[in-house]
C-alpha cells in the first residue's frame, strides 16, 4: 500500500453536493416572552421540588422504623421505599431541570469545528525521533549490548521476587485433596443436626443428606474438637447423601459389591463438574441431578454421568452397619471427591 | 419561518454569544490561572463541540453508573466487614436470629436491616452495577454497528473492551461478597475452573483461597480486588477512554453540512455540559428509585453459604451468564494424559472461549481494517447496512452471546415452558454453531436489501401510497422524490473498494513475496465488499430523476410540469386541482 494518504480522513465522494448546514430555528422560548418565562418557572419548580424532596428524604430517615418491620410496604421496607422514592426525585428533578434549562433556554446554536488528524505533525515527528535517536546514541545503548543486556536481564529477573512472594498466599496442595474426613468406622449422621442413622430407619426411596460424625464431636463419640476453617474444609469435602432403593435396582460396580447395605447405597454430595453439591433427587428413576450445570447421575448404576458436563461418576462411599445397627463408613472415599484437577490420578 | 425574532431572549442571540468582561468568575479564573496555567488548555476545550444524537448517550449511562458505584460503594465499606470469621448473627432479621455465619454475612444483614438507607444503598450499588455491565455492552454494540472503532479510534475500542471485562470481573467480585449461599456456590465453581487449569490449578486455587476450599481467605481477597485493585484500573481506563474521546474528538452522523473535516454540534460550556452533568443527576436518580422499589440480590432470603447446600435455580448475575451456558451445554469429556487430568468440559466454556472471544472484539477493527486496507481516518458514522458483512458479523457474535446466555438459564427455561432440559441443551449444542452462521447470511443479505431499497428512494423516490390508475386500466403506486436533506445523508457514505492484488507475480512469472498473505487478503476483501450495494452517481441519479418527472407528467396527465409535490399536501397546487379522477 502506498502510505502516503495515511492520517488524511476519507473523503467520500459525493453524487448530491453537500447542502451545508440548516438553518438555525428559532424555538418559542426565543420568540415569545411568555414561554420563556413559562419555562424559566418550570425549571425553578423542578429545583424546588428537588428541594422538597431532599426534606422528605430527611423525614423518611428519622421517622419510619426498621429492622423487625423490614416488610412493612410492597414486600420493602417502608424506609427504604421512602428513602429511595425521597432520593429519586431529589436526583431526578435536578436532572430533569438542568436538560430542561439547557433545551429550552441556554443557546442552541449549533457550531462547527475543525478536526485535525490524530497524528503530530511531520515536524514533530522528525524531532521526536530524532530526540529518541541522539538519546540513544549518548547512552550507547546500542552500542554496549554488555551493558545493555545485564540490564535488561536484572530487570527481568526482578518478577522473580515478585512472583516468589505470592508463594504464602496458601499452603502447598499436597494430597490434601485426596481425602476426606471420612475413616473406617465413622458413624453416618444427618447434617446439622448430627444424629446417627438407623439403617432399619430408612424407607425405600428415602434420600437423607448426611455427613461424617467426626463433624460432630461430642464426649460420647471422642471425635476431637474441630471448628472454623478445619470444619467448613470437611464440610465441604465429606458431604454425602444416603438413598435407600430396592436393592435389586442396584447394579453394583465391580469390586463394590459389598458397599452397600439392604439397598442403602451412598455417594458423596460434591459434583464432580466443578463442585457444587447435588441435591435434586428423582426417586422413581434414581437419577440425581446438580443444579447448578444439570450433570445427572444414576445412582443405581453406579452414579454414573447419564447427561450433562460432568465426565466422573460421584465417588462412591463404603456402607456397612456398626454392632448398634448404625450406618458406618467401611473406609474414606477411594478417590478424590469433587471437581477434577490436574494431579488427581497421580497418586 | 416567518417569525418576529426582534424580541429574541437575551440568553440566545441570533448567533452564537459573545462574552461580556470579564467579572467575579473572571477574577477566579485568574487566579486560579496564575498558578496552574490551565488557561491554554481550558481554552481549546470550554467551547469544544460535541455532536448529539441519543446514541451518543449510552456511554455516559455506563460512565455516571460508575460514579454511582463510586458513591454508593463507599458508604457499603463503611459497614460491610470483610472478614469469614463466624459469628452468631444477633440483627434484626428474624428468621436467621441465632444462626452461625460469617462476619461478612452478618454485616451485609446489619446493612440490609439495621442501617437506615442501608438496603436502599446495598440495592442501588447492585442496580448500577448491572446498569453499569449493560450500558456498557450496548454502547460497544453501538460503536462496532455505525464503525465508530475505524481509525484513529481502534486503541479507545481495546481500551472499551478492557473496561468490559473488568466490570464483569468486578461485578463477580462485588456479589461474592456477601458470602451467601448463592453467590458461595458460585465462588465454588470458581474454584473449579481454577482446579480445571493444566499443571497450576490446583496451586492456583490453594493459593487464592488460602489453602482447602473454602479457607478464611476468598472474601477479605475478594474484597480488596473489589475496591481497590479493580476500581483502580477501571478509573485509570475510564481516564484514557475520556481523554482519547476528547483528542479524537466525537464521531458524529453525516448529514448537512457534517463532513469528515468537521465537527457539528453543540459547545461543551454551557449545552453540552449541562446536558451531560443533568444527565447524571437522571441516572442516579433512577438507580435510586430502582433502589428503593426494586428488591435485588435478597441475600437474606438465600441463608449463609453452607458448603453442604445449595439452592435450586443457581445463576450467577446476568452478565456472567453466557460462559455458565457453554458450561452448560458444553459434552463431559475430559481425558487423562500420562496421568495427568485435563478437563475439557470445563477449560473449554470457561478458560478459553470466553478469553478467545474477548480477543476476537478487540481485533475486529484491526481484522477490518487489514481486510479493507482502508488507512484513512473515518469521523463520519455508518449505518449498520451500510457495512453489510460487519453488521453481520456483529449480529453473529451477538447471536452466539445470545444463545449461550439462554443456554445458562437452561433450568428456568425448562420449567417456564414446561420442555425437557436435556432436548434444550441437546438444541443448544447444535444452535451455538447454527444459529451464528444462520444470523450471519440473514444479516448480511438484509442490510443488502436495505441498501438497495435505499437507492430505490434515491432514485425513484418513496412509496406515497397512492395508487393511480392509468388510462389504459393499469395501476401503479406514486413515487416522489425525498428531499435533498434526505438524498444528501443517504449518500454521504463510501463507495467501497474491494483490495486488490496488483501485479502478485513480475516480469520471470516468480510470485512476489507474501503474495499469498495479498491473495488471500484480497479474496477476504471481495468477499466483504462484493455483494454490497454502492450509492448511485451523480449521472445516474440525474437520469432518474429526469425519467420520473417525465413519467409524472405523463401519467398524471397534468397540464404543467410536476414539481413532486402533486399529492403529498405541500404543493402550490392544491388537491383538487390535481384530477386524480378527472372526467368523472
Amino acid at each position: 500500500m502506498t502510505d502516503s494518504h495515511d492520517n488524511t480522513p476519507a473523503v467520500p465522494e459525493e453524487p448530491i453536493a453537500n447542502p451545508g448546514l440548516p438553518a438555525h430555528e428559532w424555538r418559542p422560548t426565543d420568540v415569545d416572552e411568555r414561554a420563556e418565562k413559562r419555562a424559566e418557572r418550570q425549571i425553578a419548580g423542578m429545583f424546588a421540588l428537588s428541594m422538597v424532596c431532599a426534606f422528605l428524604f430527611v423525614v423518611a430517615y428519622f421517622t419510619l422504623e426498621i429492622g423487625d418491620n423490614f416488610d412493612t410496604f410492597l414486600g420493602l421496607g417502608a424506609s427504604t421505599v421512602a428513602l429511595g422514592l425521597a432520593l429519586g426525585g431529589a436526583l431526578l428533578f435536578i436532572g430533569i431541570g438542568i436538560i430542561q434549562w439547557a433545551r429550552k433556554l441556554m443557546g442552541d446554536h449549533e457550531i462547527s469545528e475543525l478536526r485535525h488528524p490524530a497524528a503530530s505533525s511531520e515536524d514533530d515527528r522528525a524531532a521526536t525521533l530524532e530526540a529518541l535517536a541522539l538519546g540513544g546514541e549518548e547512552s550507547g545503548i546500542g552500542r554496549r549490548p554488555l551493558v545493555r543486556n545485564t540490564l535488561l536481564g536484572a530487570v527481568g529477573l526482578l518478577g522473580l521476587p515478585a512472583v516468589v512472594l505470592l508463594r504464602d498466599l496458601g499452603p502447598a496442595p499436597e494430597d490434601k485433596l485426596a481425602s476426606t474426613i471420612w475413616t473406617k468406622g465413622m458413624r453416618v449422621v444427618r447434617d446439622v443436626v448430627g444424629t446417627p442413622i438407623k439403617a432399619s430407619e430408612l424407607e425405600i426411596g428415602d434420600l437423607v443428606n448426611a455427613a461424617p460424625e467426626a463433624l460432630f464431636p461430642t464426649e460420647e463419640n471422642g471425635y476431637p474438637e474441630i471448628e472454623g476453617v478445619e470444619l467448613q474444609v470437611q464440610k465441604a469435602k465429606g458431604a454425602i447423601i444416603v438413598v435407600k432403593m430396592e436393592p435389586g435396582d442396584i447394579v453394583p460396580a465391580k469390586g463394590r459389591e459389598n458397599w452397600t447395605v439392604n439397598g442403602i447405597i451412598c455417594y458423596s454430595k460434591i459434583c464432580t463438574h466443578v463442585g457444587c453439591p447435588i441435591s435434586l433427587y428423582e426417586r422413581t428413576t434414581h437419577h440425581v441431578l446438580c443444579p447448578c450445570h444439570q450433570s445427572t447421575f444414576d445412582l443405581a448404576d453406579a452414579a454414573k454421568v447419564i447427561f450433562g458436563p460432568a465426565h466422573r461418576p460421584l465417588p462412591q462411599l463404603p456402607l456397612a452397619v456398626d454392632e448398634e445397627g448404625y450406618l458406618i463408613a467401611q473406609s474414606d472415599f477411594t478417590e478424590p471427591v469433587g471437581a477434577s484437577y490436574w494431579e488427581r490420578e497421580k497418586e | 419561518m416567518s417569525l418576529d425574532t426582534s424580541k429574541v431572549a437575551s440568553s440566545n442571540g441570533s448567533s452564537a454569544a459573545t462574552p461580556s468582561k470579564p467579572s467575579k468568575i473572571g477574577g477566579v479564573a485568574t487566579w486560579a490561572d496564575d498558578r496552574l496555567g490551565l488557561a491554554g488548555a481550558m481554552r481549546k476545550n470550554l467551547r469544544k463541540v460535541f455532536p448529539d444524537h441519543w446514541s451518543f448517550m449510552l456511554g455516559e449511562i455506563a460512565l455516571w453508573s460508575f460514579v454511582v458505584l463510586l458513591l454508593s460503594g463507599v458508604f457499603l465499606t463503611l459497614w460491610f466487614n470483610p472478614s469469614m470469621g463466624e459469628v452468631h448473627y444477633e440483627g434484626s432479621y428474624d428468621q436467621l436470629r441465632g444462626i452461625e455465619m460469617s462476619e461478612a454475612m452478618a454485616s451485609t444483614l446489619n446493612i440490609s436491616f439495621d442501617v437506615r438507607g442501608g438496603l436502599l444503598m446495598r440495592q442501588m450499588h447492585h442496580w448500577a452495577a448491572m446498569l453499569f455491565v449493560a450500558s456498557m455492552m450496548v454502547h460497544l454494540l453501538r460503536v462496532a454497528f455505525t464503525g465508530a472503532f475505524r481509525k484513529p479510534r481502534e486503541l479507545n475500542w481495546v481500551i472499551g473492551c478492557l473496561l468490559l471485562l473488568l466490570g464483569t470481573l468486578e461485578g463477580f467480585t462485588g456479589y461474592s461478597l456477601p458470602d451467601d449461599l448463592l453467590s458461595g456456590t458460585g465462588v465454588r465453581a470458581a474454584d473449579g475452573f481454577l482446579k480445571a487449569t493444566p499443571v497450576l490449578g490446583s496451586w492456583m486455587s490453594f493459593l487464592l483461597f488460602g489453602g482447602e476450599f473454602p479457607g478464611d481467605s476468598i472474601i477479605p481477597r475478594l474484597y480488596i480486588i473489589h475496591v481497590l485493585l479493580i476500581p483502580g484500573l477501571l478509573l485509570g481506563l475510564i481516564a484514557a477512554h475520556m481523554l482519547l474521546l476528547v483528542y479524537h474528538k466525537h464521531t458524529q452522523w453525516p448529514g448537512p453540512g457534517r463532513t469528515e473535516q468537521n465537527v457539528v454540534g453543540f459547545p461543551m460550556l454551557p449545552v453540552y455540559a449541562a446536558k451531560a452533568g443533568g444527565f447524571f443527576f437522571i441516572v442516579f436518580g433512577v438507580t435510586a428509585l430502582m433502589g428503593g422499589l426494586l428488591s435485588i440480590n435478597p441475600v437474606w432470603k438465600f441463608g449463609p453459604y453452607d458448603p453442604t447446600k445449595v439452592t435450586a435455580g443457581s445463576q450467577p448475575d446476568w452478565y456472567m451468564g453466557w460462559p455458565d451456558g457453554l458450561l452448560r451445554i458444553m459434552p463431559g469429556w475430559e481425558s487423562v494424559i500420562f496421568g495427568y487430568t485435563i478437563s475439557w468440559n470445563v477449560m473449554i466454556p470457561i478458560l478459553i472461549v470466553p478469553p478467545l472471544m474477548l480477543v476476537i472484539l478487540m481485533l475486529l477493527p484491526f481484522i477490518e481494517a487489514w481486510i479493507t486496507g482502508d488507512k484513512r481516518e473515518h469521523h463520519l458514522l455508518q449505518r449498520p447496512r451500510n457495512a453489510p458483512t460487519r453488521t453481520a458479523v456483529m449480529v453473529s457474535l451477538m447471536t452466539f452471546y445470545g444463545l449461550a446466555w439462554a443456554a445458562g438459564g437452561n433450568d428456568l427455561i425448562a420449567i417456564k415452558f414446561d420442555l425437557s432440559i436435556n432436548q434444550i441443551t441437546y438444541f443448544m449444542r447444535v444452535m451455538i454453531f447454527l444459529g451464528p452462521a444462520i444470523a450471519f447470511f440473514v444479516t448480511r443479505r438484509w442490510c443488502i436489501s436495505l441498501q438497495r431499497h435505499d437507492n430505490e428512494k434515491l432514485l425513484h423516490g418513496y412509496e406515497t401510497g397512492i395508487i393511480m390508475r392509468s388510462p389504459d386500466g393499469g395501476y401503479s403506486e406514486r413515487h416522489l422524490p425525498i428531499s435533498e436533506t434526505a438524498a444528501y445523508t443517504l449518500t454521504a457514505r463510501d463507495r467501497d473498494e474491494i483490495y486488490t492484488v496488483e501485479g502478485d507475480t513480475d516480469a520471470n512469472g516468480v510470485t512476489a513475496p507474501g503474495s499469498r498473505v495479498q491473495a488471500l487478503r484480497a479474496k477476504l476483501s471481495e468477499k466483504m465488499y462484493g455483494y454490497n450495494v454502492q450509492k448511485p452517481t451523480a449521472a445516474e441519479i440525474e437520469e432518474a430523476h429526469h425519467h420520473a418527472a417525465h413519467e409524472h407528467e405523463l401519467e398524471a396527465g397534468l397540464d404543467h410540469p410536476a414539481d413532486g409535490h402533486q399529492f403529498d399536501g405541500h404543493s402550490d397546487h392544491t388537491v383538487e386541482e390535481a384530477p386524480l379522477r378527472s372526467g368523472h
